[in-house]
């Protein structure tokens, strides 16, 4: 059965980490919904967040492949349940439709959203929350003129107590890699 | 063999290279020169002495002789070439020995790193298409770098699950100075090439092995990468199970060993085929079933648990489910998996494999042995060449119907003596490869049969058999036809034969042309005579055969269909 997963990859700080990642993703022909990356709590290593829809069996696979790679570290799949997750949307609209009535401010209380900055001309509105979430306020927001709108890729936590690469690079410590001893 | 140097000695990014290479042990490369790896060539006439370099006549065969080279030796085969369209030519050989799991060390010139991203000269960006197809690569822009790139790239082609690794060095780099220290590298964090064996999961398969009344044992190229083939004997032995290979399998264990039953798949043995449905247990070892193997997986191993016993985490439950995973080295866990069965006999079982044979020998195999009709066979020619050879030649292949036929003809006493593209498929693989063997083992010979088709995309490495006098016997099996591909159009598309009959030259004409002695044979009275000159043969030789136009192979699992709807004709 197809459904969301969300996968986190650890990788070495190198030169086309993100092609060989997705290339996986490519040769199958699947679509990457979202995409994060950026350098992870621990220093020196990479973090890719990335969205596909999948099958159990099929995403298995996948972490493994991903894990065939040789510059990456660990790669791991949740299920929605597994993980708590936002994105970062960032709406313009036209600063005198702000004053035109009360409207677009009660939408910012209403969907916890806040504004970022205000000129003469314009105003930035930023809310954090689900794609689905986001897009509900683009929808409510757009009848005043929205002049631009982005949002960003899903950044995750998952719910298990541990962060599971911390033991994995304690796992490679004990097993005689010492991973402070890596050095280019 | 100076695995580690660790006073620092200045000299060029160029002479770091070959350094490097001698320090790994490396004393024979293929390659060709150019622009921008001119300074690593010019490195390389000062330790000409210490390092073998065959002059290739297109990059390509100077993949596919790297991958003889390491296919029939177990090291890791090295090539130098230079940017651009050379980077590119190496582009097949190097997806060839990704998907057959053969170490190489590709090393491609670039142009100065300031170029870089310009559409400068020559500049090709060979890492980003290189990367879907090798183990690792890496482009190198400065000198200090090059000792620690060529140490992993080392490391990583020979070690865990082998494959390709591309180096692709700037021209600065090979220009600058350095430095030198090496030290041969044993471990990188990010990779685990050898995954522990989990004990509990041997004794599972232990359970399962000792459990089983129909177990039949699935052989791969894994075995003969771990150097297990001693191991698996013994598990064999000890257990009475039957072994088909795979293609790549084949020679891991002798042909005549009394529990090998033949190859698995879609042109091989009938039995192999037939009982994967009636297994109760399937022991895959160092194999990744290729569908080429499987054929429709839904109809595979219909009756049969899976024990799967293999090194590469990424292939486990890839095609088909596992009950007892067993991941690692076939070369510890196969002594292990050994120490947990009970000694057994199976033959009874084995007894249904041999009636299988005999069908296919009275219906197919006498008659391509012994062909009532005048056209010569492929199987008669191949089955003569192997004997001649007392069946222990190792065997090249090109691709294509001569390839099935010769692993189902040609016979074998010692491992690592198959060279043939199985994963990809690549014609022209054939004669490159034959060569890159030959220097690989001198002491043994090397037989290749090839195809005219596939001949032909290669053939002017016979200029490379000529400059640098590797004595290889060719056997071209002339069908002047594309004759796989004419065979599917017969059986499949109701003999439409589109593109595929061949007009071909005269090629004892060419063979004369690069100095390789020839003979042809159109008859049958005269074979035996011709194959005594190319065993005889001191120096390289072209044995052409004439062979029926339109044979087919068979055994054969139409595409779609399962292992037991396997034909026989
Ligand atoms: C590079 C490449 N191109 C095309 C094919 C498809 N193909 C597979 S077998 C074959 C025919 C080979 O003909 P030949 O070399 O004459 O050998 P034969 O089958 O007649 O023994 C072809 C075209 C291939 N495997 N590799």
């Amino acid at each position: 059965m197809q459904q969301e997963f969300t996968l986190t990859i650890y990788s070495e700080n190198r030169i086309g980490m993100l092609n060989q990642v997705t290339s996986v993703f490519t040769r199958r022909h699947i679509n990457i919904e979202s995409l994060t990356t950026s350098e992870s709590a621990i220093e020196g290593i990479h973090k890719f967040t990335i969205v596909i829809f999948s099958t159990k069996g099929e995403v298995d696979v996948l972490v493994r492949q991903i894990e065939k790679r040789i510059d990456v570290l660990k790669a791991y799949a949740f299920t929605r349940d597994e993980i708590v997750h936002q994105e970062v949307a960032l709406y313009k609209v036209p600063t005198s439709s702000l004053f035109e009535g009360r409207e677009i401010e009660n939408l910012v209380r209403q969907y916890g959203a806040r504004i970022l900055e205000v000129t003469a001309e314009y105003t930035i509105i930023e809310k954090t929350g689900h794609k689905h979430e986001t897009q509900e306020l683009f929808n409510k927001l757009d009848p005043y003129g929205v002049t631009q709108f982005t949002r960003s890729g899903r950044i995750a936590i998952n719910k298990s107590r541990k962060e599971p690469l911390n033991s994995y690079l304690r796992k490679l410590e004990k097993n005689g890699v010492n991973p402070s001893a890596y050095k280019k | 063999m100076k695995e580690s140097q660790t006073q620092p000695v200045k000299m060029t990014g160029a002479e770091a290279v070959m350094q490097s290479l001698i320090n790994e042990g490396v004393d024979l490369v293929f390659g060709y020169p150019g622009g921008a790896i001119m300074p690593v060539y010019d490195a390389l006439y000062s330790v000409r002495d210490k390092i073998n370099h065959i002059l290739v006549r297109h990059e390509q065969g100077a993949v596919h002789a790297a991958q003889g080279y390491s296919r029939v030796t177990g090291k890791a085969g090295t090539c130098i070439v230079t940017s651009g369209p050379a980077a590119t030519n190496t582009v097949t050989g190097i997806a060839d020995a990704n998907i057959d799991s053969t170490p190489l060390v590709v090393i491609v010139g670039q142009v100065g790193s300031t170029l870089l991203g310009t559409d400068a000269f020559q500049e090709t960006d060979i890492v980003g298409i290189s990367q879907p197809i090798t183990k690792w690569n890496y482009q190198i822009t400065k000198s200090e770098e090059i000792p620690w790139a060529i140490a992993r790239a080392y490391y990583i082609a020979r070690s865990g699950r082998p494959g390709p690794v591309l180096l692709d060095i700037t021209k600065d780099a090979q220009f600058g100075s350095l430095d030198y220290v090496y030290k041969q590298r044993t471990s990188v964090r990010s990779y685990t090439p050898y995954p522990p064996v989990d004990p509990y999961q041997v004794e599972e398969a232990g359970r399962l092995v000792n459990l089983a009344k129909k177990p039949m044992a699935l052989i791969g190229q894994g075995v003969v990468l771990a150097g297990a083939e001693k191991e698996l004997i013994e598990f064999l032995e000890k257990t009475g199970i039957p072994a088909a290979q795979t293609l790549l399998g084949l020679s891991a264990i002798p042909s005549d060993h009394p529990l090998n039953v033949g190859t698995l798949g879609m042109h091989g043995n009938y039995g192999p085929n037939i009982m994967t449905n009636e297994s109760d247990l399937l022991i895959a070892i160092g194999m990744r079933f290729d569908d080429r193997v499987t054929a429709d997986t839904r109809r595979y191993g219909t009756k049969a648990r899976v024990i799967h016993m293999e090194i590469d985490p990424a292939e486990i439950n890839k095609i088909i489910h596992a009950d007892a995973p067993v991941l690692g080295n076939v070369k510890e866990s196969l002594p292990m998996l050994t120490g947990k069965v009970s000694k057994n006999d199976h033959s009874l079982w084995l007894e249904e494999f041999k009636a299988c044979y005999r069908i296919e020998d009275e219906r197919l195999i006498s008659k391509e042995l012994y062909p009532d009709k005048p056209q010569l066979t492929m199987p008669e020619v191949i089955r003569r060449v192997s004997a001649a050879f007392n069946d222990d030649a190792i065997m090249v292949t090109d691709v294509g119907q001569h390839q099935m036929m010769a692993m189902r003809y040609f016979k074998f006493r010692q491992t690592r003596s198959v060279v043939t593209s199985g994963g990809l498929g690549t014609m022209g693989f054939g004669l490159p490869a034959a060569i890159g063997a030959k220097l690989g083992r001198p002491d043994r010979e090397v037989c290749l049969f090839v195809g005219d088709g596939g001949f032909q995309m290669t053939i002017q490495e016979l200029g490379t058999i000529f400059q640098s006098k590797v004595p290889v016997k060719i056997v071209l099996l002339n069908n002047n036809f594309l004759g796989m591909v004419r065979q599917w159009q017969e059986m499949f598309f109701d003999y439409r034969y589109s593109f595929t009959e061949l007009i071909n030259p005269d090629f004892q004409t060419i063979a004369k042309g690069y100095h390789v002695p020839s003979v042809k044979v159109t008859e049958r009275q005269d074979l035996d005579e011709a194959i005594g000159k190319l065993a005889a043969a001191e120096g390289p030789f072209l044995l052409e055969v004439l062979v029926e136009k339109e044979g087919n192979v068979f055994p054969m699992v139409p595409a779609g269909m399962s292992v037991e709807d396997v034909r026989l004709e």
